[in-house]
């Protein structure tokens, strides 16, 4: 402890935690204190060992080396048990996952009072609950019908939901990982203004993220993580984006730059379709996909973009409409999309992309297995398999230990390389790309972008869906809006901004806010 | 405090000694109900060697117990690598069983050189269409194969029981349930002279290598494999996900039926309805044992066989009940298992500590 710090107590404190999974370091001596009132922002890519941080804050993981300091009601610091998120909330410290931990079948105020009141207790004293959640809502500005069931609220009152909760829990650290990836800008907005507010209250908060414009525009202080190491802890009022870009890499990295397009005819139509149940219903969907252009289809996640994708990856089929491809009607099974020349990157690339058991090699081909490049008389071609791997590696820069490695040891961006791969170097005529970016660091990123953009000049239809507007701003040619199964007519992006993709993601036409 | 946490990397040298230690810790672990029954712990287990390896006609013994194993095995390890769960070799046994003495008591009669491979066929087909009814219900209706295998063991059999004591009864067979005896055409040929060990061995073994080939090497095989690594993927890949199922289910349907077959035209020379002793069932900690591979589950079985083999020589020797081999088998799937735990996940006994300067900061 320096004497500056010295001087007042920090809410939490964490000390020289280092954490080791195998050969992996995730956190390397990170220390950080949190002060009363304040903001911290951990900025990294990645895999730069920002999750495995909260985790041990919060006793999921336990710490190799190093402790986690709280202060106690007398004002002094008291080291947290490691290992029982128990302690982590009893101490005060209240975590608001990416992905939302809320039973979907309750009532917002069953699920706040939901493992926080005593199960054995022979009545919920709701009333008084009831009071207390008024007068939380009344002093932070999160309002939220208490009594709606949670599968009704939309994402970004079900995050209001989860900060009730840590709140109800009289959490005094409210850690939030990646709080605005599945929310508009507006919605992100408002976020922050909560969390100011909630600040100015006395709470420390500290949120993940990767994006450095909110991190800029919302934090106090910004902590950098890269490769699990803390490489910088400053005022966020001396920073800039180039800074924290350079901190956030450890080097500069080429933006990929997109020529003006030159767009052929439609490739792949979609005639009146409607697929799909529910909020990710397509109701009468009609637009066109033209070859040599980057259509970026921009929305709140949950708006239909997922059925699109299993459309257009073979995995679902329109009830009503048709989707034609250079005229004729899309295969209705994975296989023969693959066939008709569609590469599908999927959202999910752990999920949808790889089998992770099997080896780079395997997942490299598998698209392509039956192909007579791979497969002879239904026995594999090994050397043939090696031979391809080999090439794909050192052509997309794979970095595993070998084709015989298993996919699933690989890091996220180099996953999405062994995807690329297979997909893209089969010359496809329509390429889907659902959450291109997502989760990898900058390198991955730009790669992605590059290998996507070489696909539109070799004259493929690309059609990215991205929840990332900075991305599409950056890549696309044009860019549409889904909004509850809708598709808005697209637009060149040199006419758009984020504010205006912002309004017409929250379902505003585009029109009306152009005349306000 | 203890604290699990999932490996990183499994060597493959771990993966290979965790289940033969865990075969010897439940050998180790029967030396309980061994003193319980009040048996000389050290004689019950020479008798028990003695009983599988002794002599030559205990490996006889070994080997004739070891060839519906390996086939039982060889089902639910195909099935469960594509994360088919086939919990009813023992009812494909059973229909393989009574397809081949439909075709082989005498409704057909041909040399052996064509009687032999349309038996093993009828068998196999009988064994790998009744997989194929859960099979479907699964890709068609989601209904969970676990529960409908399991089931139908129970319908089979009592199918079989009524069989035997209605149409297909034999009219000599003193009144016993039993069906009427294979035709020696349709005999699997013994493989020594006075010896029980018979021509289904060399099946097993034969089944055992081409399903090995099968899974590593084919197209089949991998699309098997992708398949039970991680379904939406292989879907999303444009692998044929429902006829993938099938092919699996009708290869692990027919290899359960095939043990029917082999135990009826090459051991038992005609049906009973007790003609397997939940060769079915230990099937399943055949294919665990031996970590899913074709080829491990020739030297699971084996040991398998060793333990019933041993157990029941060693239980007539020693005057104990031959219930310890069934205890030392379901031990050695209980080890198994456990032991999958710790080559997935390891252990750590952790005691806090605390750097110095939070130690000082204390104070």
């Amino acid at each position: 402890m320096t004497q500056q710090e010295g001087e007042r107590t920090p809410l939490l404190s964490l000390q020289a935690i280092t954490k080791r999974f195998g050969p992996l370091i995730a956190n390397s001596d990170i220390s950080l204190d949190l002060y009363s009132g304040e903001i911290i922002a951990l900025l990294g890519e990645n895999g730069a060992g920002k999750t495995t941080l909260m985790n041990i804050l919060f006793g999921h993981y336990v710490a190799d080396e190093g402790g986690i300091w709280v202060q106690s009601s007398e004002g002094t610091l008291e080291a947290l048990e490691p290992g029982t998120p128990h302690a982590a909330l009893a101490s005060g410290i209240g975590m608001v996952h990416q992905h939302f931990t809320l039973a979907e079948n309750l009532s917002a105020l069953d699920n706040i009072l939901l493992g926080t009141e005593p199960l054995l207790k022979p009545r919920w004293s709701r009333k008084a609950a009831r009071t207390k959640l008024q007068a939380l809502m009344a002093k932070s500005g999160l309002e939220v019908d208490l009594n709606q069931q949670v599968s009704k609220l939309a994402v970004g009152e079900r995050q209001r939901v989860e900060i009730l909760k840590a709140l109800y829990r009289d959490a005094r650290i409210l850690v939030l990982d990646e709080p605005t990836a599945v929310l508009t800008p507006q919605e992100s907005e408002g976020l922050f203004k909560t969390l100011e507010l909630l600040a100015a209250n006395g709470l420390g908060i500290i949120f993940i993220s990767h994006k450095m414009a909110e991190v800029l525009s919302a934090s106090d202080r910004v902590l950098v993580l890269r490769h699990g190491e803390l490489v910088a802890d400053l005022e966020t009022s001396i920073c800039d984006r180039n800074l924290l870009a350079d901190l956030m890499v450890g080097h500069s990295v080429d933006v990929p730059t997109r020529d003006a397009a030159t767009p052929g005819p439609a490739t792949l139509m979609f005639r009146g379709v409607s697929a799909g149940t529910g909020r990710e219903a397509l109701s009468n969907v009609d637009f066109s996909l033209r070859s040599g252009e980057i259509l970026g289809l921009a929305g709140v996640s949950g708006n239909g973009q997922g059925t699109l994708s299993k459309l257009l990856s073979g995995l679902e089929q329109p009830t009503s409409g048709a989707v034609e491809l250079h005229g004729t009607p899309l295969s209705r099974n994975a296989a023969g999309v693959i066939k008709q020349g569609v590469a599908r990157i999927p959202e999910d690339r752990h999920h949808d992309g790889i089998v992770g058991a099997m080896s780079v090699a395997d997942n490299l081909v598998i698209e392509e297995i039956r192909s007579p490049a791979y497969s002879r008389f239904g026995m594999l071609r090994f050397g043939e398999i090696k031979k391809r791997a080999v090439e794909a590696i050192q052509a997309y820069d794979i970095r595993c230990p070998g084709p015989s490695a298993r996919a699933r040891l690989l890091s996220g961006g180099n996953i999405q390389k062994i995807v690329l791969a297979r997909t893209l170097d089969q010359e496809p005529q329509v390429v889907l790309a659902a959450q291109p970016s997502r989760g990898l660091d900058v390198g991955a990123t730009a790669e992605v972008h590059r290998r996507l953009i070489a696909a539109r000049d070799r004259g493929a239809a690309v059609l990215v869906i991205s929840e990332d507007l900075d991305e599409l701003l950056r890549i696309c040619d044009s860019i549409a809006v889904i909004h509850r199964g809708q598709i808005s007519a697209p637009a060149p992006t040199e006419t758009l901004d984020k504010q205006r993709l912002g309004l017409m993601m929250a379902g505003h036409p585009a029109n009306k806010e152009l005349a306000g | 405090m203890i604290r699990i946490e999932p490996r990183q990397n499994v060597s493959h040298l771990y993966a290979f000694f965790v289940p033969v230690l865990a075969a010897v810790a439940a050998l180790g672990l029967a030396a309980i109900p061994l003193y319980a029954a009040g048996a000389d712990i050290s004689s019950a287990y020479v008798s028990m060697w003695k009983g599988a390896f002794g002599s030559a006609f205990a490996v006889s013994e070994l080997l004739t117990r070891a060839t519906p194993l390996i086939l039982t095995g060889l089902a639910a390890a195909v099935a469960f690598k594509a994360k088919l769960w086939n919990i009813g070799a023992e009812g494909q046994l059973y229909v393989g069983a009574l397809a081949a003495v439909a075709i082989g008591s005498g409704a057909i009669n041909a040399p052996p050189a064509i009687m032999i491979p349309l038996v093993m066929l009828s068998g196999m087909l009988a064994g790998g269409l009744l997989m194929l009814v859960p099979t479907l219900m699964k890709t068609k209706l989601g209904a969970d194969e676990v529960v409908t295998t399991l089931l139908l063991n129970f319908i089979i059999l009592l199918f079989v029981q009524m069989m035997l004591e209605g149409p297909m009864k034999d009219p000599m067979g003193m009144g016993w349930p039993q069906s009427e005896p294979m035709s020696p055409e349709a005999t699997l040929p013994k493989l020594f002279a006075r010896m029980r060990v018979h021509w289904g061995l060399i099946i097993a073994l034969g089944a055992a290598l081409l399903l090995y080939i099968i899974m590593t090497r084919s197209v089949w095989g991998f699309e098997m494999r992708a398949l039970g690594e991680n379904v939406s993927a292989a879907r999303h890949a444009g692998i044929p996900v429902t006829a993938t199922y099938i092919k699996v289910g009708l290869i692990s349907g027919a290899m359960a039926g095939l043990a029917g077959v082999s135990e009826v035209a090459g051991l038992k020379g005609y049906l009973t309805s007790d003609i397997s002793p939940g060769f079915g069932y230990s099937g399943i900690v055949v294919a665990m044992l031996a970590g899913l591979s074709p080829i491990g589950v020739i030297v699971a079985a084996v040991f398998i066989a060793a333990v019933f083999v041993g157990a029941d020589s060693m239980s007539r020797a020693m005057s104990v009940s031959n219930y310890i081999a069934d205890l030392v088998v379901a031990l050695s799937l209980l080890c198994v298992l456990i032991s999958s735990v710790f080559v997935r996940y390891k252990i750590r006994f952790i005691t806090p500590r605390l750097p110095k300067a939070a130690r000082e900061k204390e104070i």
